[in-house]
């Protein structure tokens, strides 16, 4: 008791806070798991498979890893604020989808279609959002319902409007071209040729970082995420916050699906089912807590490029392209355990 | 602690003085149902005022009214002499109220620092570099919990790790440094160990003795009677005696607290429980 003298000025031990060791700090990072699990990835590809260390092979991990990075980046965020979103890839079509059919059917420059597909696209967000923060139903149920909506009217529009599973090829139409080069060009560096969707990515994982751990709307973010109520008490705007985040997944879809539809010129209709998994288990890797109010964008980044490795790894290592999904699982189980326990050390050694 | 407190006791006549928050004749009902019924409540800065009660006594609803969470039905509710009703926690806390809940007060996974200025977090930078600026809140936080009398090393540590009696520090260093002029602590102890309770107790006094008013709900009448200048009693949402520290000792606090006349009866009924007919009964069995 005497340790914990009675308030005065007396007591003053040291002026200013001091920051924990650094090797205590590293440990309380929620990315050490995912950084320690694609070292292990890197490591054991690079014994494996003899191309995976060439620098062609690099650019492509980077390429797989940022189609997914893009998504899991906003994603890890909304799992930080405490939501999950079942409805991101299948959203990511939609968003491709709406640009393409409404530039051929109304014979626009292409740029026109981007631009309603971006507010149509955030629309979308808003609505699982709004939807959430009215009927506090759970979040898993509601972008559970538009994941399923979605995917009826990707395919239902499709075919009453091209009748076809796919949409018409827009490569001749005005803006074409430069759209292409936004979304879905490369360039070179050194040796190395990268996808602009990389560069978006790191973007992104800044964009992210900085609104995460320099913002107020990052300390929202954790706190809406880690005790919802608490936050409320201090003042704390739930709602707003919420929708912030579904916006910032919505965003990130956009980009995604003008990516998609850049690339390949003809969207189909039926993509995207499934990757709303991969973009939550890349974030689950890099330490987002599925309860939420814990995680980090740097991790979800770490988290979709081991995704990446793993997948053009197993490609490069002549294995049947089978073995991905046991890969991804073992990946998610060790990575989640790894975090588990670097947690509980962490906690005991205070 | 005790000079400090007459010191400032001394400095403003108890006469001259306005009440911080006075509640008078105060009523709630939810529905049909009763929760309040003409409850008096006066906080002074400088003072605690303890609300004791059993479980469902009217104490939740009583500061919840004054937190800005319900409105009462009945009776005057004034703020330094003004009366008033308030909408939202929020105008509570613009108004000078601030409120430490038992289990909402801190977002456990959140550095201390972090939780410190939740909800009123300072910037740095113009435009699209307006940012945290952290150091400044790391160095406040660090500097207002030691004039509370805690030294914490590590103001980035989650503030899960402390202890509960330490969170709820954090939270009360926290409404006084943003200049909360009433305190509600919603049984501050009731989770707590003895030790830890001490501790709290000890911060409530400091943040008595940092000129706020405050107002300690708890049905514990010996943490009550540590600190407090005036009790209120509840009963089934109504009053069952106010009195100040002078006027009342000890045992009769906690005897009123505990049911007075309905204990003594029970404690007769409990005495006359056969108590051999009982082991009887089981070695037969």
């Amino acid at each position: 008791m005497s340790a914990e003298a009675p308030p005065a000025e007396e007591t003053i031990a040291s002026p200013r806070p001091v920051r924990g060791s650094l090797p205590r700090r590293l440990v309380g990072r929620p990315e050490l798991g995912a950084v320690v699990g694609a070292v292990a990835v890197f490591v054991f590809f690079s014994v494996v498979a003899d191309a995976f260390l060439q620098w062609s092979s690099f650019s492509t991990v980077l390429y797989a890893s940022s189609t997914i990075g893009i998504m899991a980046v906003p994603v890890a965020l909304l799992m930080i604020g405490g939501e999950f979103d079942l409805s991101t890839g299948v959203l990511v079509t939609s968003s491709a989808l709406i640009s393409s059919m409404f530039s051929y059917q109304m014979t626009a420059n292409v740029w026109v279609g981007v631009g309603v597909s971006l507010l149509a696209t955030l629309a979308i967000g808003f609505f699982n959002g709004y939807l959430l923060v009215r009927t506090n139903l759970p979040s898993f149920i509601i972008t559970l319902g538009t994941f399923l909506i979605l995917q009826g009217c990707n395919l239902g529009f499709t075919k009453l409007i091209s009748d076809t599973v796919s949409t018409k090829s827009i490569s001749d139409m005005e803006g074409f071209p430069s759209a292409r080069k936004v979304f879905a060009s490369h360039l070179t560096i050194g040796d190395v040729e990268v996808q602009i969707t990389v560069l978006w990515w790191f973007a992104l994982i800044a964009l992210a970082t900085w609104i995460l751990l320099r913002t107020r709307a990052g300390n929202w973010i954790f706190a809406v995420g880690g005790a919802k109520e608490a936050a409320r008490a201090v003042g704390v705007p739930v709602e707003r916050t919420k929708i912030g985040l579904y916006l910032g997944v919505a965003l990130a879809a956009w980009i995604s699906g003008q990516h998609l539809l850049f690339n390949y010129d003809v969207v189909q209709s039926g993509e995207g089912v499934g990757n709303e998994l991969l973009y939550i288990i890349a974030a689950v890797i890099g330490g987002c807590l599925l309860t939420g109010g814990y995680g980090s964008a740097v991790g979800a980044a770490v988290g979709a490029f081991i995704f990446g490795m793993t997948n053009k790894g197993i490609v490069y290592a002549q294995w049947g392209a089978d073995w991905f999904k046991f890969f991804l699982g073992a990946m998610l189980l060790l990575a989640t355990l790894l975090n588990w326990w670097v947690r509980k050390r962490a906690e005991e050694s205070k | 602690m005790s000079t400090s407190r007459t010191s400032k006791a001394s400095q403003t006549s108890p006469a001259s003085r306005k009440a911080l928050v006075a509640l008078s004749d105060i009523s709630k009902y939810y529905g049909n149902v009763k929760a309040l019924d003409g409850v008096s409540l006066e906080v002074h800065a400088g003072e605690i005022t303890c609300v004791l009660g059993d479980n469902g006594a009217g104490k939740s609803t009583l500061i919840k009214i004054v937190a800005g969470l319900h409105q009462h039905d009945g009776g005057t509710f004034a703020i330094e002499g003004e009366e008033t009703r308030l909408g939202s926690p929020r105008e509570a806390l613009d108004r000078g109220i601030a409120t430490v809940y038992q289990d909402l007060a801190v977002v456990p996974l959140m550095p201390v620092w972090r939780n410190f200025f939740l909800g009123s977090e300072i910037h740095k930078g113009r435009g699209p570099l307006r940012r945290l600026d952290v150091e400044e809140m790391r160095t406040t936080t660090h500097r207002e919990l030691l004039r509370m009398g805690i030294d914490l090393r590590d103001v980035d540590q989650p503030i899960g790790t402390l202890s509960g009696g330490q969170r709820q520090c954090v939270a009360i260093a926290r409404a006084v440094h943003f200049g909360a002029k009433v305190l509600i602590l919603d049984e501050p102890t009731a989770a707590l160990g003895v030790k830890q309770s001490g501790v709290v107790l000890k911060y409530v006094a400091a943040a008595r003795d940092a000129g706020l008013g405050v107002v300690l709900i708890t049905h514990n009448p010996h943490h009550a009677y540590l600190v407090g200048d005036r009790f209120v009693l509840l009963k089934r949402g109504a009053m069952a005696g106010s009195h100040a520290k002078d006027g009342i000792a000890l045992e009769e606090l906690t005897r009123q607290m505990a049911g007075g006349s309905e204990l003594e009866q029970l404690s007769h009924e409990l005495a006359r429980t056969p108590a051999p007919d009982l082991s009887g009964g089981v070695a037969k069995g």
